[in-house]
């Protein structure tokens, strides 16, 4: 059968099974993001802290996480914790191990972004009698927070993609099923073209709103 | 045994420094500083670029940390306290805490670009003296009024002037109603035409009795405002005494020179 035969056949059924995918695709997306920007934002401090060992520490945080394959990592937590007695389900390691990799990214959009605002305004908040986490909290952050929008958005969309991963730990998510799916039909090209258009579908609103923030920081500046 | 304060009494200056000093790596930038400045008193310090001045401010609210010597605020000790003899920093929370008598003056203002005039002025008095909303947004109300701009309560930074920014900041400091004031340079980053509005508030803040302690560029308000003006260079006061002494008939060959160069521009 030629392509688009295969498309006008069997596409609304190649499509309503990986849509039963999407639910737990956008869960892990939104608790790892989550997890993510919590992370993150701790390990971004320790990187600015006066203490030298937390600056060493999140460092290497850092440096571990971005230099290995988010794969491995997931493997680690999925098939290392039982040996020491945590047994997590491919959920909870899958929002683990991508909110742990995306942290070490998010720590870094935080750190450009608290370091992108001008030291003045720390010192004023200081000298206003405000305590450093207290100046971060009110003075620093809220001013990050609008230059960080456009890096975070776009970190959303890679954090998306890399969902696509989590079929490995045993996560019915898009790409799992897309696997199935053409283990069952034998359908390759079709099948996996379809996975990618149902990412756009999520990864392009994204990909505009992410722009239309970059162009109000723009404007902001 | 805890040590915070050296004398006490009605004698006491507000302000005590007592030799101190600061290096940034090999450079001295201050070289053994001595000065007292008492309640209600006006101190302008003068001189060229690099002596040290701005450096001298930050210290006494230990933007930067002293490389020796001590400041004592009201017969408090300033950013350290004796344990056993022994000089310690203060904790974050402790230094928060000593700052909030001491207000400080920004030649870049420094005003925060996401709150209103207001909310500029009242998230110290909200966060940090933990004031209510609205006691915090009345005390803001009375001293931007105070600075002539009352009328701007709801304006973004980038919507003042250059000038009005500064008065905002002003209203900022003395929301806080410090004990003592430092004003560094407060007007050099302002057009010509927008500087009088800034002096004008600072001279009312002096008129009201206010302590103050002002590096600046402007010889004649200096003259004007102060009790005594100190001529520092290089990291050390060179000459201090009233402004008559020290602007029209100074002692020193260093003052001259400066005050000469001042006035040839």
């Amino acid at each position: 059968m030629g392509f688009w035969q295969i498309i006008n056949e069997k596409g609304w059924y190649f499509l309503t099974s990986l849509l039963g995918g999407w639910p737990a695709t956008v869960t892990v997306a939104v608790g790892s993001l989550v997890f993510a920007l919590f992370i993150g934002l701790i390990i971004a401090l320790l990187r600015l802290s006066n203490w030298r060992v937390l600056r060493i520490l999140s460092t290497a945080y850092v440096e571990i996480f971005r230099g290995t394959p988010a794969l491995v990592q997931l493997f680690v937590i999925y098939f290392g914790l039982p040996d020491v007695g945590l047994e997590p389900s491919p959920f909870q390691a899958a929002i683990i191990g991508l909110g742990l990799n995306g942290a070490a990214y998010m720590s870094e959009i935080y750190r450009a972004g608290i370091e992108s605002i001008h030291r003045g305004q720390m010192e004023a908040a200081l000298t206003l009698g405000m305590t450093p986490i207290r100046a971060m909290r009110y003075v620093v952050l809220p001013q990050a927070l609008r230059t960080m929008l456009p890096p975070i958005t776009s970190f959303a969309i890679v954090l998306l993609k890399d969902t696509s991963l989590v079929f490995a730990v045993g996560v019915v998510e898009i790409m799992a099923l897309t696997r199935n799916l053409v283990t069952e039909t034998l359908q390759s090209a079709p099948i996996y073209i379809m996975a990618g258009l149902l990412y756009l579908c999520m990864t392009i609103p994204l990909s505009r709103f992410a722009a239309r923030l970059e162009r109000q920081r723009q404007a902001w500046q | 045994m805890i040590k915070r304060s050296s004398e006490t009494g009605d004698n006491q200056p507000l302000l005590k420094i007592d030799n101190l000093q600061k290096k940034f790596g090999d450079l001295v930038v201050l070289d053994g500083i001595d000065l007292e400045v008492h309640r209600g008193e006006k101190v302008s310090i003068i001189g060229p670029s690099g002596s040290g001045k701005t450096t001298l401010l930050r210290c006494i609210n230990y933007l930067e940390k002293p490389s020796g010597g001590h400041i004592h605020i009201d017969g408090m000790l300033i950013g350290e306290k004796q344990i056993n003899g022994k000089y310690v920093h203060l904790s974050d929370r402790e230094l928060a805490e000593e700052r909030r008598g001491i207000g400080f003056v920004f030649q870049r203002f420094n005003l925060f670009p996401h709150l209103t005039a207001l909310g500029n002025v009242t998230i110290a008095p909200q966060k940090v003296l933990g004031l209510t909303r609205d006691e915090a947004e009345r005390r803001g109300r009375d001293m931007l009024t105070k600075v002539g701009l009352g009328h701007k309560i709801d304006e973004y930074p980038e919507r003042l002037s250059g000038g009005q920014q500064q008065r905002v900041a002003i209203a900022r400091v003395l929301a806080m109603q410090p004990k003592l004031m430092l004003f560094d340079e407060a007007t050099s980053a302002l057009d010509p035409e927008l500087i009088g509005e800034v002096l004008r508030v600072m001279r009312q803040l002096a008129d009201e009795g206010s302590t103050m302690v002002i590096v600046t560029h402007e010889i004649q308000f200096a003259g004007e405002v102060s009790d005594r003006v100190i001529f520092m260079d290089h990291g050390k006061i060179v000459e201090q005494g009233p402004p008559r002494d020290v602007l029209f008939n100074p002692q020193q060959p260093r003052t001259r020179e400066f005050l000469q160069h001042i006035q040839e521009r």
